[in-house]
C-alpha cells in the first residue's frame, strides 16, 4: 500500500504544476479523517507524501494543506474545504507574518485567542514574501473575520510542532535527492581522465552527506510513528535541520561550479534545505526544546521514554 | 530530471521497534544495576574488565541472550539484547570481559560451528566462564585484513599457527582467540584460503603480551603464535571460509550501541549539572542527537534481526556514532572548565580523562571511518 503511494506520489510531484493532479487523485487531504471531508489514511502515508514532495522540490502547499490545516480542523470539529489552505498563527505584536502560501490558499485558518477561524481568502490583504526558494512566505492582514469557527482544539505551540515535524520529512526528501544529484554527477563528471567519484576525497564527502540522510531519515519516520512525543518531534527537526546544512553543502561541492546555477536541478532541492531547516524552529530552537523537556530527568531514562513503538 | 529515486542506491532504514516486553525487561536490568557496586566509566565496553560482574550478569541471563537453547543459550531475540547491552553501556557498567565473545564470537560459533565447537563453547559463554579475544589485526594488516601473515600449517590431527596477532583487547583475561589465518595460498583471490581458529589461552606455544594505552593502561595484547598446535576440532566451519565469517561478525561488531555510547557518562552529568540555557540547550543538543542516532543503531538491529546483512547502514551508523561519541567531549569542554584528570574526586573530571585518552581509538576500532565510508561509497556505486 506505502509502495503504491509512494510510486503515485512520485509520478505526480515529478512533474511541472502537480496540484491539479494531487486534488484530482484525492491525494492533499492524506492523513485527514475522511468524516472531516479528508481522504483517510494515517500520518505515515501523509509522510510518504511530503517526503516525495521534497525530493522533486515541488512548489505545493502540500504540508500547509492536510497536514496543518486540514488535521487542525479536523480536531476542532470543523468540515474540510476544498482547495489549498494554510495557517497562520499570531507572532509579535499579534501580526501574522510569513504565513506559508497565503497568496494561493483558499481559504487561510486562523488559529488565535483560543479559537480555530476558517478565513476566506478575499477577505484578507497579502503582503507579498518569500523564503530563499522562492516559496511565498506572505504577511496576511484581516479585512472582515467572518467564518466558521470553533473553540482551539490545541495551541500554538502545539500546531507549531506539527509545522516542524512536517518540515522535517521534506527535508529528508529534499536531502535524499540533493544525495542522489551529487551522487550521480560523480559517476557522470570526468576530470583528470576519470568520473570524479572515482576520487577518495569525494567518495568520502559522499559517504559523509548518506550518513547524515539516512540517520535523519530514520529518525523522523521514527517520529512520525509517535507524533504526540514532544521529545521526539524536538529531536526529528533539530536532527533533519543540522544535517539539511551538511548535505546542502556536499552536494554543492560534489557538483562544483556547475551546481550554482539557475538551470541546474540542485538549487530546487538545496534552497529548500536553506528555508526548511529554519522554518518551524531550526535545529538550535529544538536542541533548547530538548534541553526544557529532558527538565530534571536522567537524560537515559528520557530517552528510552520517548518515541520507541514496542511491537505486539 | 529523475521522476523517482534511484532504486538501490542507498538503503533505507526502518525504525526499529523493541519487542513488548522490552520495558519489564529494562526495568529488571536497572534494578540490577542500582544494586552493584562499581565506578561508571566512559568506553566500559573495552577497558571495564570484571570478571565477576561478568558472570552475575550470567546469572541473570542476560549472556549469550541470542544463543540457541539446546547450546546453552536463551534464545531471546537480538533486540532483547540490545535493551539489555544499552542499558549496561549507558550505566558505563564493567563488561569487557564477556564484551567479545557475548557479542560476535558466540554468535559466529552458533551460525558456522560444528556440533562439537558449539557444544563446548555456546554453554561456557552463556555461563561467563569463556571470555574471548579478537585476534583479527596483524603488525602488518590492519585496515587491509585480507592480508594477514598468520600461516595454520596443515599437521598430522589438526594445525600449526604461525604469526603475531595485535590490539587483542582482554587477551590476557580471555579464555580463548579466535585467530583469523592463512590455510591455503591466495591464488589470486585474497579472500580465499582464509580461516578461523579458535585457540585455547594461556596455551603452549602461545604468547599473550601486554600493548599499553596512551595512558599505560593494559587490555591491548599482543598475541604470538610460535607452532602453537590447533586440533582440527577447532577449525571454524570449513577450510577456507574465513573471509565470509569475519565479514558477517564485522556487521555484528559495527552496529551496536557501543558506537554510541562510549561516552555517554559524560552526557549525563553535563545533564546533571546544567545550570544556565546554554548548558541546557548543549544537554539537549546531545540527547536530540543522540536519539536520532540511536534509531538508527536500532533500525540496523532490526534488519539484522530479520536476517538482513545491513552492512552498508551499518558502517554509516558507525561513522556518525563514533564521530558523536567524540563530539560529546568537545560539547562538554565548551560548557564545563574541568580539565581531564584520571585520579580526580570530581566524576566529570575523570569520565573526560578516560573519553579523551580512548577517543582516538572510537574511529579505528571495528574498522577506521575511512574503511567504513569506502563501503558507503561501493555501496552508492561511486567506487
Amino acid at each position: 500500500m506505502t509502495g503504491l503511494l509512494d510510486e503515485t506520489a512520485h509520478r505526480i510531484l515529478a512533474a511541472d504544476d502537480p496540484w491539479p493532479a494531487l486534488e484530482e487523485a484525492g491525494l492533499t487531504l492524506v492523513g485527514v479523517p475522511e468524516g472531516a471531508g479528508g481522504s483517510g489514511g494515517g500520518l505515515e502515508d501523509a509522510a510518504v507524501l511530503l517526503r516525495a514532495a521534497g525530493y522533486h522540490g515541488a512548489a505545493v502547499p502540500l504540508a500547509e494543506t492536510g497536514w496543518l490545516a486540514g488535521r487542525l480542523l479536523a480536531a476542532a470539529g470543523l468540515g474540510v474545504p476544498a482547495g489549498p489552505l494554510t495557517v497562520a498563527v499570531p507572532g509579535a505584536g499579534g501580526r501574522l507574518r510569513r504565513v506559508p502560501w497565503a497568496r494561493s490558499a483558499r481559504r487561510i485558518v486562523v488559529l488565535a485567542d483560543g479559537a480555530v477561524t476558517v478565513v476566506d481568502r478575499a477577505g484578507v490583504e497579502v503582503a507579498e514574501g518569500a523564503n530563499v526558494a522562492g516559496e511565498p512566505r506572505d504577511e496576511v492582514v484581516l479585512v472582515s473575520v467572518s467564518g466558521e469557527s470553533a473553540p482551539a482544539p490545541v495551541p500554538p505551540e502545539e500546531l507549531w510542532r506539527w509545522g516542524a515535524l512536517a518540515r522535517a520529512v521534506q527535508l529528508t526528501g529534499a536531502m535524499r535527492r540533493a544525495l542522489d544529484l551529487a551522487v550521480r554527477h560523480a559517476g557522470e563528471r570526468e576530470q583528470f581522465g576519470r568520473p570524479i567519484g572515482r576520487f577518495q576525497a569525494v567518495q568520502h564527502l559522499l559517504a559523509e552527506a548518506a550518513g547524515e540522510v539516512v540517520v535523519a531519515d530514520v529518525a523522523v519516520r521514527a517520529a512520525v510513528r509517535a507524533p504526540d512525543d514532544p521529545l521526539a518531534v524536538a529531536a526529528a527537526k533539530a536532527g533533519a535541520s543540522r544535517a539539511a546544512g551538511v548535505v546542502a553543502s556536499v552536494a554543492h561541492q560534489v557538483h562544483g561550479a556547475m551546481g550554482v546555477t539557475e538551470e541546474h536541478p540542485l538549487r530546487t532541492v538545496t534552497l529548500r534545505l536553506w528555508s526548511w531547516r529554519e522554518e518551524f524552529g531550526d535545529e538550535h530552537h529544538w536542541a533548547a526544546e530538548a534541553g526544557r523537556l529532558l527538565g530534571d530527568r536522567d537524560p537515559w531514562v528520557a530517552l528510552t521514554e520517548t518515541g520507541i513503538v514496542t511491537g505486539e | 530530471m529523475a521522476t523517482s529515486p534511484e532504486p538501490g542506491a542507498l538503503p533505507e532504514l526502518e525504525p526499529g521497534t523493541l519487542p513488548p516486553d522490552a520495558g519489564a525487561l529494562r526495568g529488571r536490568v536497572r534494578e540490577f544495576l542500582a544494586g552493584q557496586d562499581f565506578t561508571p566509566r566512559c568506553d566500559s565496553w573495552l577497558t571495564g574488565a570484571d570478571p565477576a560482574f561478568s558472570r552475575r550478569l550470567a546469572e541473570r541471563g542476560w549472556l549469550g541472550m541470542t544463543l540457541p537453547p539446546r547450546y546453552g543459550g536463551h534464545g531471546r531475540s537480538p533486540l532483547e539484547r540490545f535493551v539489555v547491552i544499552e542499558e549496561l553501556l549507558a550505566a558505563g557498567a564493567p563488561v569487557a570481559a564477556h564484551w567479545i565473545a557475548d557479542r560476535q564470537t558466540g554468535p559466529s560459533i552458533a551460525a558456522h560451528g560444528s556440533e562439537g565447537l558449539k557444544r563446548r563453547f555456546l554453554p561456557a559463554i552463556t555461563r561467563g566462564e569463556c571470555f574471548f579475544a579478537i585476534g583479527m589485526s596483524e603488525p602488518d594488516a590492519g585496515s587491509d585484513l585480507a592480508s594477514v601473515r598468520t600461516r595454520a600449517e596443515r599437521v598430522a590431527g589438526g594445525w600449526r599457527l604461525h604469526g603475531t596477532k595485535i590490539w587483542s583487547s582482554g587477551a590476557h583475561l580471555a579464555h580463548t582467540i579466535l585467530v583469523l589465518a592463512r590455510s591455503a595460498p591466495a591464488d589470486g583471490d585474497r579472500h580465499a584460503g582464509l580461516s578461523q581458529f579458535v585457540v585455547p589461552l594461556p596455551g603452549e606455544g602461545v604468547t599473550v603480551r601486554p600493548i599499553r594505552g596512551l595512558a599505560g593502561e593494559h587490555h591491548f595484547n599482543e598475541v604470538v603464535f610460535d607452532g602453537a598446535f590447533v586440533p582440527e576440532d577447532l577449525l571454524l566451519g570449513e577450510p577456507g571460509d574465513g573471509w565470509r565469517q569475519v565479514t558477517a561478525e564485522l556487521a555484528y561488531e559495527r552496529s551496536g550501541p557501543e558506537r554510541l555510547l562510549s561516552t555517554f557518562p559524560l552526557v549525563r552529568l553535563l545533564a546533571e549539572r546544567a545550570a544556565t540555557p546554554a548548558e541546557r540547550r548543549a544537554a539537549g543538543g546531545l540527547l536530540a542527537r543522540l536519539w536520532a542516532l540511536r534509531q538508527a543503531s536500532l533500525g540496523v538491529a532490526g534488519a539484522l534481526a530479520r536476517g538482513r546483512a545491513p552492512d552498508i547502514p551499518a558502517a554509516l551508523v558507525k561513522d556518525m556514532g563514533t564521530r558523536f561519541e567524540r563530539e560529546v567531549i568537545e560539547v562538554v569542554r565548551a560548557h564545563s572548565p574541568v580539565e581531564p584528570d584520571p585520579a580526580s574526586p570530581d566524576p566529570l573530571a575523570r569520565a573526560l580523562a578516560e573519553a579523551v585518552v580512548q577517543s582516538p581509538g572510537f574511529t579505528l576500532r571495528g574498522g577506521t571511518n575511512e574503511i567504513l565510508r569506502g563501503i558507503v561509497a561501493r555501496g552508492l556505486g561511486v567506487r
